[in-house]
């Protein structure tokens, strides 16, 4: 199917992180566009109507978010631009930032205008040096054209945007850790509600976007919201960076409509890494998502098709694992992330992701008991739906999937002592 | 007393002060400002940040102590960060991690006697895509392999 890229229409080309690139190749005519033909109050509906949903990992309608913002109060409204990207195997925010950061701005400018914004945030991973420099030349390059400051492009709105980095913490890109973080505290979630939208930063009325999906409302600003709602499928619609990563041939960041299937877009990476290892299973959305095994791969990539599949979304960071990786290993890999990035504030979160450490560890290392198993999801049963934010879900649920479909491989580990894919590795 | 930082972070930490709505989200930013010009965060810094923004020294090591970033303790002049989350592992963050314990002869966490390089493990650095990968100090490297590895760190000063 021939497909024009639009979110990566700008890459490779030289300069392409400039302002006179970016304008040369048509930039900032959405947002005159907007100015001109819309109300703020009608762009919210513009928004709604082109059925753009989050692309930070939970879907939500952005135009419908934006709609929960309180009506009549005279309290500053804020915009934070989630530029957190720490779900393992994400990595498309980044590229956006690094290589078209004004395709991004000219999003904020246009979201912020609409829900009344006047100081903007762009948090961003501390980790980040590289996008955190590029963008902020971006906004200087816009304030010395008039593109933020006072009076944008005659329109009479105001707009100042400020880059805040963060520091190492994944819990920081739930977007109320966000918040805090922001606030100069530690990363701590808020319990909901109230929601953001009601009681955000400092007390007043915030929306949280994602990079992506600010990068999405510059197109609907371009070119309505009918032409985007014609991209993808219905409820799903718009196009999508998808992370391609682990054992394909060419990891990357690949730009397709939602509604692709999960099989082409390992052909665009390449296909399989080596041909001797034929696909076990792909994660779709982000670690935090549940695994599906390669049985379950005929699934097209948008967010309720993969609900349909028992998964989700997510980030679209999706990584693919071949028939060399013990599921055990990985499962204990992503566990110990999860027991590092707790903040540490719910019982069963923070000492859940401890003991899932130590059971996969001990099942590796061929110290299992026979209940280790049975014990995985016990204890994740115990963390799902019991803290505050949904990190407690983010860890249970690739304990719940990885032990569901593979349970054999799990208990093989007990029976044999040990990993049997490590075992022949080492013959 | 005298100023735990130089005159100029002093002046651009002053700057930040009004910069946000709120006071307090000065801290970040200042502590950033801290890290680069002194390699971590003394616990003098604490209290002088602390005292700038108006909250207790106990707040700002609580602040200081959660974010992976900010170091408490010395550590070499160059940051050796390979990420070691499931995806770069899957394409061998594992083998990148003991080819430079070997090479430096210290263990991940450890710093070289001569205090040249500190070696961590850290989680997803968002570059899934050059995997294995890690990063020193503000630069990223990727596609990483042991001829790979041994040019990076003998650019290194
Ligand atoms: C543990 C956790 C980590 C998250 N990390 C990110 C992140 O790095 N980037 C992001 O955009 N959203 C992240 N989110 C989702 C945000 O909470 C929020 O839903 C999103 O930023 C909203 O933006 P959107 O509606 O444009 O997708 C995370 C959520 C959780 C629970």
């Amino acid at each position: 199917m021939a497909y024009d890229k639009l979110l990566t229409r700008n890459l490779g080309k030289p300069n392409s992180a400039t302002l006179d690139a970016y304008q040369a190749s048509g930039g900032y005519q959405g947002l005159r566009r907007v100015f001109k033909e819309f109300t703020p109050e009608k762009f919210v509906e513009e928004v709604k109507a082109s059925g753009l949903r989050g692309r930070g990992g939970a879907g939500f309608p952005a135009g419908v978010k934006w709609g929960f913002l309180p009506k009549g109060l005279e309290v500053p409204r804020y915009l934070c631009v989630n530029a957190d990207e720490s779900e393992p195997g994400t990595f498309k925010d980044r590229l956006l930032i690094e290589q078209d950061p004004h395709l991004v701005l000219e999003g904020i400018i246009a979201s912020a205008w609409a829900i009344g914004c006047h100081t903007a945030f762009f948090y961003i991973r501390g980790e980040f040096h590289k996008g955190a420099r590029i963008f902020q030349k971006a906004i200087e390059e816009a304030y010395a054209k008039g593109l933020l400051g006072r009076n944008i492009l005659g329109s009479g709105f105001d707009l100042d945007l400020i880059v805040y980095r963060g520091a190492g913490a994944y819990i920081c890109g739930e977007e109320t850790a966000l918040l805090e973080s922001l606030e100069g505290k530690r990363g701590l979630p808020r319990i909901k509600p109230p929601f953001p939208a009601v009681v955000g930063l400092y007390g007043c009325p915030t929306i949280i976007n994602n990079v992506e999906t600010l990068a999405n409302v510059t197109l609907i600003a371009e070119r309505g919201a009918a032409w985007f709602a014609a991209i993808g499928r219905p409820k799903n619609t718009g196009p999508k960076l998808f992370c391609v990563s682990g054992h394909v041939a060419r990891p990357g960041v690949y730009e397709a409509p939602l509604g692709i299937p999960m099989k082409e877009l390992i052909e665009m990476a390449g296909g399989m890494m080596r041909p001797d290892r034929p696909l076990k299973a792909v994660v779709p959305g982000g670690s935090s998502m549940k695994i599906l095994p390669a049985a379950k791969c005929d699934v097209l990539m948008d967010f309720d098709s993969l609900a349909a599949a028992g998964t989700s979304l997510g980030s679209a960071g999706m990584f693919v694992m071949d028939s060399g990786t013990c599921m055990v290993d990985a499962l204990w890999n992503v566990c110990r992330f999860y027991a590092h990035e707790s903040c540490g504030q719910c019982t069963p979160c923070r000492e859940g992701t401890g003991w899932f450490v130590k059971i996969l560890k001990r099942l590796e290392r061929g110290d299992g008991v026979p209940d280790d198993v049975e014990l995985l999801d016990n204890v994740a049963s115990r963390v799902e739906g019991n803290t505050i934010c949904p990190f407690g879900e983010a860890v249970a649920w690739p304990v719940q999937s990885y032990v569901k479909e593979f349970r054999d491989e799990f208990q093989e580990h007990v029976t044999r002592r040990g990993c049997p894919l490590a075992a022949a590795a080492a013959r | 007393m005298s100023l735990p930082v130089s005159t100029e972070t002093d002046r651009q930490i002053d700057g930040l002060l009004g910069r946000f709505p709120q006071r307090g989200s000065a801290l970040l930013p200042a502590l950033h400002l801290i890290q680069a010009e002194k390699g971590h965060i003394p616990l003098e810094a604490m209290d002088y940040i602390a005292g700038k923004i108006g909250v207790s020294p106990a707040f700002v090591a609580g602040v200081v102590s959660f974010y992976t970033m900010f170091q408490q303790t010395p550590i070499g002049r160059h940051h050796i960060q390979v990420c070691c989350t499931l995806p770069c592992a899957l394409r061998g963050a594992g083998s990148v991690m003991g080819y430079l314990e070997r090479k430096l002869g210290i263990r991940r966490g450890g710093t070289t006697p001569d205090g040249k390089f500190t070696l961590s493990a850290v989680e997803c650095l968002g570059a899934c895509d050059t995997a294995p990968m890690f990063q020193i100090n503000e630069e990223e490297y990727g596609q990483l392999d042991e001829r790979r590895i041994d040019a990076i760190l003998a650019s290194l000063k």
